[in-house]
């Protein structure tokens, strides 16, 4: 068993004509809360999809759990996927179950588990994420906060070695914010799991993450712990970390010249 | 002009080939479908759940519909039957019209609109709220566990409903012919009797659903699962799901019935 549970090698991908990631290299160690950090559109997502074998890179290799990803056929890639577990943006919850079925929907698709021991399970995850009072809601009844923490309770009914976050805090509350950074961290250390975390929340994502990739242009451009990059002096990570406007990563998207083209616009 | 000629002609195929690509992908959906519909036919709760939403749902707005098309062709037979002295026919008119033709085609049309439609917006709103792809990466199937049973309820559902459309059309054609009109009640039902084949009129019609009912929820699943995950994606495909089915049952119901009249 090697310590990296995930570890991508030199990873390029691309579509339609356009190269998302140029040679990425990554590692993430047993045991850890990694987040992965970048601006909007920088293949973060993407990112968890190639580890999840959803796509398939052009170049490189995703191995996860010492198995390369896309080179397994789909029996090998659902029972990998087995050991995983993910955190969709909006929490991807089944609007035809309720919170109680969405929780159980994993076990009761891959277990022989008595209905009795499947409700004591689930009862055992919502109670972990604060909603068992709210087992019998339906999804449209909840509030953004309140799906993210039954989408977690869902990513960890099978009790996971691998939790993946796709971008958890966005639109939500303080509070709801802080009870999310608590539980992937508890989460993650009860489990003995590691965890991936995509997000741009910087001041929330430094607090409780072991380490942290920023990824700009399809290359990492800075890694490192956070108490590493809150000092660090590289121009994009400054840019990122304080939430400067313009910066390596500028302000406008590229346009030809302002005065030109509004004189332009009088001739006419 | 010949650059003009040679963007039109560039237009045509650009479209032809999507056409049948998408024709393509269709028949890869299909072959899938049954490829796991083993594995959802073994938890049959699932497509018993389906058949309530596809079938049950379904069935006021079929009987209703077919409780006015009986009492219409029963007025409309009777219009024309009397002037041949015939309007004891009356019966056979009304039955024969539902049994082999309007059962199965206006059950089609109907479900597609109520039915297809709902399974085309549900599918591609799970789609676009990522519940598919969460399902994928649950080690989930999503044709083996939302595609599969949901195809075999509208497969199970279209004859059921089309065989109910039938026998609702003839009671509505017996409430205008005989209370209504004076028809003789005796005489409508025996010729009715004497004149349906089993075989060749009710098993055929039988027939006619089945072929509408894995073409009308294959054409709704298709399109849901292959819609872009945008609200307007996922109203286009609402809408083609409507005009394809309503196509396919009208072109499929032409070659049916060419090949059960052929002697």
């Amino acid at each position: 068993m090697t310590d990296n549970i995930v570890e991508i090698d030199n990873l390029s991908f691309g579509y339609k004509g356009r190269l998302l990631h140029k040679g990425i290299n990554m590692s993430f160690p047993r045991g850890k809360v990694i987040a992965i950090m970048g601006g909007s559109g920088s293949g973060k997502t993407t990112l968890l999809r190639l580890i999840g074998g959803q796509l398939k890179p052009n170049h490189g290799q995703v191995r996860v759990d010492g198995e390369v990803v896309h080179n397994l056929d789909r029996s090998g890639l659902y029972r990998m996927r087995r050991k995983m577990g993910m955190l969709f943006q909006f929490g991807a919850l089944f609007t035809d179950l309720s919170v109680f079925d969405n929780v159980a929907f994993p076990m009761r698709e891959h277990t022989d588990l008595p209905e009795s021991m499947i409700r004591d399970l689930v009862m055992m995850k919502l109670n972990a994420v604060g909603l068992r009072g709210a087992h019998s809601l339906m999804p449209t009844e909840l509030s953004g906060g309140m799906s993210r923490r039954v989408a977690l309770a869902r990513a960890v009914a099978l009790d996971p070695a691998l939790i993946m976050y796709d971008e958890p805090f966005g639109g939500l509350d303080p509070i709801s914010m802080g009870v999310i950074v608590n539980l992937i961290r508890s989460l993650n250390d009860a489990l003995g799991a590691t965890s991936i975390v995509v997000t741009h929340d910087v001041h929330e994502t430094f607090s409780f993450v072991d380490y942290v990739y920023f990824v700009s242009e399809g290359v990492v451009v800075a890694e490192g712990t956070p108490e590493q990059l809150s000092k660090s002096d590289m121009p994009f990570v400054h840019q990122f970390v304080h939430g400067e406007a313009d910066g390596p990563v500028p302000f406008h998207y590229p346009a030809p010249d302002y005065k030109r083209e509004m004189l332009r616009g009088h001739d006419a | 002009m010949l650059k003009r000629l040679t963007k039109l002609l560039q237009g045509i195929g650009s479209r032809m080939l999507e056409r049948i690509w998408r024709l393509g992908a269709a028949a890869r959906f299909f072959f899938y479908t049954m490829v796991y519909s083993g594995e959802s036919l073994r938890r049959p709760q699932l497509v018993v759940r389906e058949v309530y939403f596809t079938g049950v749902m379904s069935l006021i707005i079929i009987l209703v519909s077919a409780f006015f098309v009986g009492m219409v062709l029963a007025l409309q037979g009777y219009n024309t039957l009397q002037k041949y002295g015939s309007s004891d026919a009356i019966g056979v008119l009304v039955a024969l019209s539902l049994v082999r033709e309007l059962g199965p085609v206006v059950t089609a049309l109907l479900f597609a609109g109520r039915a297809g439609t709902a399974i085309t917006a549900e599918i591609g709103l799970m789609k676009a709220t990522e519940q598919l792809s969460a399902m994928e990466m649950m080690a989930v199937s999503p044709i083996a566990r939302v595609v599969a049973p949901r195809f075999w309820a509208g497969v199970i559902s279209m004859p059921i409903l089309a065989t109910l459309f039938s026998m609702t059309g003839i009671l509505g054609g017996y409430m205008v012919a005989v209370p209504l009109i004076g028809v003789d009640d005796g005489a409508f039902w025996s010729q009715m009797q004497a004149n349906v084949d089993f075989k060749e009129d009710i098993v055929n019609g039988f027939i006619k659903s089945c072929v509408f009912g894995v073409a009308c929820t294959l054409i709704a699943l298709f399109e849901g699962y292959d819609a872009p995950p945008t609200a307007e994606g996922v109203s286009r495909a609402t809408t083609r799901t409507v005009v394809i089915s309503s196509l396919a049952v009208l072109g499929l119901d032409f070659v049916l019935t060419s090949f059960m009249l052929s002697p």
